[in-house]
């Protein structure tokens, strides 16, 4: 495989009120060049973290970093910035990542100037092209965020992240803030700019069914681990881990008909049994899991291959177990 | 804030900065031309004819309008002087300590602990004493009080502002820290610095004002705003027009300054409304 | 025919200049879920909280027709439309958090509520506002109602909220966007909360939602908002096996297909025209005056194609 970026044994913790919380637990995680991978689960699994590690804009406490082949954690400041142009980041809230009281032509020729690839004066041009790439006026470069809609913000994001010709956009939530309608407008923009500039994307999303469309690999994240990695349309058919198939199942269907069985059948896991207790060494998942063993709140299942490209961290796939 | 109450406070204080640029042509009398015949006069606003003090004249006779007009001099460069050089100091120490935090933090936090744990004017006094007087140890020293101002509402900002996506967004497309400072962080703490530099323009007349009092001012042979309202206290009862109209004096140019300064601070804000 | 539950007939709803919702008509019939969808800045939540009078100061509202169990919402004094709110009618929001007082136990908070509708005092109404807490799946309702907003999940916090909400014991809940903050494991158990209380005391349900899919499975009906105006009006099965609004074909188009939209010509409307056609593929000469609302067969659509 070739690999674009990847962590190996990542952990993030921070500590705040006298307590550490457990951003990353050890992970690793790889994106192959002009794939669009995605990154999966619920709030608070450590999804967004992974994707800032990836970019090192979140320092690990312990585990490496790699980005075409360099150790990230082992640059200085001023030579990690100066990778920062090939490895671009999308946030969540488009009009939050923009700065309220910088013109959008400054905006966009920020990073091509502080990466010494233009002028102020001869950054106009690519300025203007990166508009337009991204469906929008050269005109509008003298205004202001706040003068957009928020499908335009998000098209102003994803110019400021590909006017630097980046190889990696790691982009956390791009369609969450949108409009269901003008979702698959951004999606079409992302496809075709990866298609034109040879981009690799990591796509941080809770939204299954967007991340079914566009990524080709998915992981799926819980308590700081990955649970299970795979090809999408592998992963979401035939899910490996209790986790993700719960995940599956609270996905809406747009038919009234099967939505109304989909929300009358009872959860996988009945409310009304006994909860396992979680411990720290323990799975993530075990008071959720219809499958929960007794081994499962005690020892925390490594992640291993399941098939031919897919990973699962769970003991119902292990043989030896 | 409504603009027409800027606009007052614009007026209020082009008015005071016109009268100290005036000061010669506007005064009626010399400023410290005494005239014992005429000590503790009230206002007057007579008949034309004769010689006349529209504000009344001190306990030796000067005319109170005609110091107040040069007083100007002294309290409108002070104060603009004094907030200029806190805000300097103030904004970089802040923009330093908050965003960077750690040990930059941690000496910033100390210094702004150190100085209001101080009895500044005790400290003013003796600098001032070991110095001498003048404009520019004053103003220095009124700098020290000033910066903390500063210091503290713009840290406070750049942490917050620290964890915030845009600043995130230009970190993650490479920009470094002195362009991160001057362009990102600095534009966004400014509407609070001037805020802050309205309010610490009238503290620092005000402070000028209690140095003067003490005969460790700018210039003992210039009027100024604090030195005549501190004069006026001890004939209160007796001439309320000595204090009165300086403190009037004092009261309307912070009042100009805070007006002005909260609607420019509004007015910065690009989000409209 | 009994008075509808939420009766709205040609409301307007304006803050200052800016218009929230143009004209929107609903009803909700006894024991009936309604849903209303829409994007941001389609008028929906506008729509309800006018409809509970909870609409900003300064806005201004008109309408034909705007009853809540008959009684008219625009006259009602002050005190009959608090005992309406939370007794007859009552409203679950996004944002638990805030809409819950940070400093009161939430036990104590759904016992207000309890007291204030249900007439029961002291240790009646905390042990009514226990049960609630039951019923709603909070366990260990005894000691959690103690507790405080933040010291409860996401989901959780929300079933609090619902708590709350059916202490007055309502003939009608109004919920907007209940679950969009919530992630999709604990959203699928709102609601199945909310069907099962639905079903236990055959309560009227309007749904506010931009959640097409979410709804499909939760309502008996379905009314579609775009720019202050509804769009379509149709029983939920007719909705999404054949939409008839330009619009709502759109809506479910991005819901299920890849983003492939028909092409529109973006040429602006003159004023009074069809608020939809600069984005609508099936525009026509006749868009410059806006639609009125046409029937074909149980849908109502505002749209010139169903005059056809």
């Amino acid at each position: 495989m070739n690999e674009l970026a990847a962590l190996s044994g990542v952990s993030v913790r921070y500590a705040s009120g006298g307590r550490v919380h457990v951003g990353l637990d050890r992970v690793d995680y790889a994106v192959a060049a002009h794939e669009t991978a995605a990154v999966i689960g619920e709030s608070g699994c450590g999804k967004t973290t992974l994707g800032r590690t990836l970019l090192l804009l979140q320092t690990p406490s312990e585990g490496r970093v790699h980005f075409a082949g360099e150790d990230l954690t082992a640059l200085s400041g001023a030579a990690l910035r100066r990778r920062r142009r090939l490895m671009q980041m999308m946030f969540q809230d488009p009009y939050a990542s923009l700065n309220p009281r910088m013109t959008i032509g400054e905006t966009l020729a920020e990073p091509l100037v502080v990466h010494g690839m233009e002028t102020w004066r001869s950054a106009q041009a690519r300025v203007a092209e990166a508009l337009a790439m991204v469906g929008l006026a050269a005109a509008m470069q003298a205004r202001l965020p706040h003068e957009f809609s928020g499908g335009q913000r998000q098209r102003i994001a994803i110019a400021r992240a590909v006017i630097g010709r980046p190889r990696l956009v790691v982009a956390d939530e791009p369609l969450s803030a949108l409009d269901i309608t003008l979702q698959g407008q951004i999606l079409g923009l992302f496809r075709r700019l990866q298609e034109s500039l040879g981009l690799t994307y990591v796509f941080i999303s809770h939204d299954l069914p967007v991340v079914g469309r566009i990524a080709s690999r998915v992981a799926v994240m819980l308590g700081g681990c990955i649970v299970e990695e795979g090809p999408t349309q592998e992963v979401f058919s035939r899910p490996a881990h209790p986790y993700t198939q719960a995940l599956l199942d609270a996905v809406p269907i747009a038919d009234p008909a099967a939505e109304r069985l989909r929300q009358a059948r009872e959860p996988s896991s009945p409310a009304g049994r006994p909860a396992r207790e979680a411990r720290a060494q323990g799975c993530p998942f075990v008071q959720r899991c219809p499958h929960a063993m007794a081994m499962c709140a005690d020892i925390r299942p490594e992640r291993a291959e399941v098939a031919p490209g897919r990973t699962a961290a769970c003991w119902l796939h292990r043989a030896d177990a | 804030m409504r603009p027409w109450l800027g606009a007052i406070g614009g007026v209020l204080l082009a008015m005071t900065a016109l009268l100290a640029v005036a000061a010669p042509l506007a005064a009626p009398y010399r400023p410290t031309q005494i005239n014992l015949r005429a000590r503790l006069q009230p206002p007057d606003w007579g008949a034309p004819g004769r010689p006349r003090h529209l504000l009344g004249t001190d306990n030796v006779g000067r005319d109170v309008l005609s110091r107040i007009i040069w007083g100007a001099r002294i309290s409108v460069s002070v104060g603009a002087a004094a907030a200029g050089l806190g805000a300097v100091i103030g904004t970089t120490l802040g923009l330093c300590a908050g965003f960077f935090g750690g040990r930059t933090d941690a000496v910033v936090s100390w210094l702004i602990e150190v100085q209001l744990a101080f009895p500044f004017t005790l400290f003013a006094i003796f600098l001032l004493a070991a110095l001498g007087g003048g404009f520019v140890p004053v103003v220095c020293v009124l700098a020290l009080a000033t910066w903390v101002n500063f210091a503290r509402v713009v840290r406070s900002q750049a942490m917050s502002l620290r964890a915030q996506d845009f600043i995130l967004a230009a970190q993650a497309v490479g920009v470094g820290p002195v362009r991160l400072l001057r362009r990102h962080l600095l534009p966004a703490v400014l509407p609070s610095v001037i805020v802050v530099a309205s309010f610490s323009a009238a503290q620092a007349v005000l402070t000028e004002a209690a140095l003067s009092f003490l005969g460790v001012g700018v210039d003992p042979t210039i009027p100024s705003w604090g030195a005549m309202l501190n004069l006026g206290r001890d004939y209160l009862s007796d001439a309320w027009w000595m204090a009165t109209f300086p403190g009037l004096a004092i009261a309307l140019t912070v009042l100009g300054a805070n007006l002005l300064g909260g609607w420019l601070g509004a007015r910065l804000e690009p989000r409209g409304s | 025919m009994t008075a509808a539950l939420l009766d709205i007939e040609r409301l307007q709803v304006r803050f200052g200049q800016t218009v929230a919702v143009a004209d929107a008509s609903l009803r909700v019939a006894k024991g009936e879920a309604v849903g209303i969808v829409g994007e941001s800045g389609s008028g929906k939540s506008a729509t309800v909280l006018a409809a509970m009078r909870l609409h900003p100061p300064g806005a201004s509202v008109t309408a034909s027709r705007l009853s809540l169990d008959g009684h008219d919402v625009r006259t009602l004094p002050d005190r009959r439309m608090a005992s309406l709110r939370g007794g007859f009618a009552a409203m679950i929001f996004q944002d638990p958090l805030t809409a819950l007082n940070p400093l009161m136990a939430v036990g104590r908070q759904i016992a207000e509520v309890v007291a204030a509708h249900r007439g029961l005092r002291g240790g009646q109404a905390r042990a009514a506002a226990i049960l609630l807490m039951e019923r709603v799946g909070i366990g260990d309702a005894a000691v959690r109602a103690h507790h405080f907003p933040h010291q409860f999940s996401g989901g959780m916090r929300q079933r609090v909220m619902i708590a709350a909400a059916l202490a007055g014991d309502p003939a009608l809940l109004i919920a907007d966007e209940p679950t969009t903050a919530l992630d999709v494991t604990v959203q699928a158990d709102i609601v199945r909360l909310i069907r099962r209380l639905r079903a236990e005391r055959d309560m009227g349900l309007v749904w506010v939602t931009h959640d097409l899919a979410l709804m499909a499975g939760i309502v008996d009906r379905v009314v579609v908002m775009y720019a202050g105006r509804v769009m379509e009006t149709a029983p939920v099965d007719a909705l999404y096996a054949a939409p008839r609004h330009p619009y709502t074909v759109a809506l479910l188009a991005s819901l299920r297909r890849d983003g492939v939209q028909a092409e529109a010509s973006g040429a602006p409307v003159p004023p009074g025209g069809c608020a939809f056609a600069p984005r609508c593929p099936a525009r026509m000469a006749r868009c410059d005056t806006a639609p009125p609302m046409l029937r074909a067969g149980g849908t109502e659509a505002a749209c010139w194609t169903l005059a056809a």
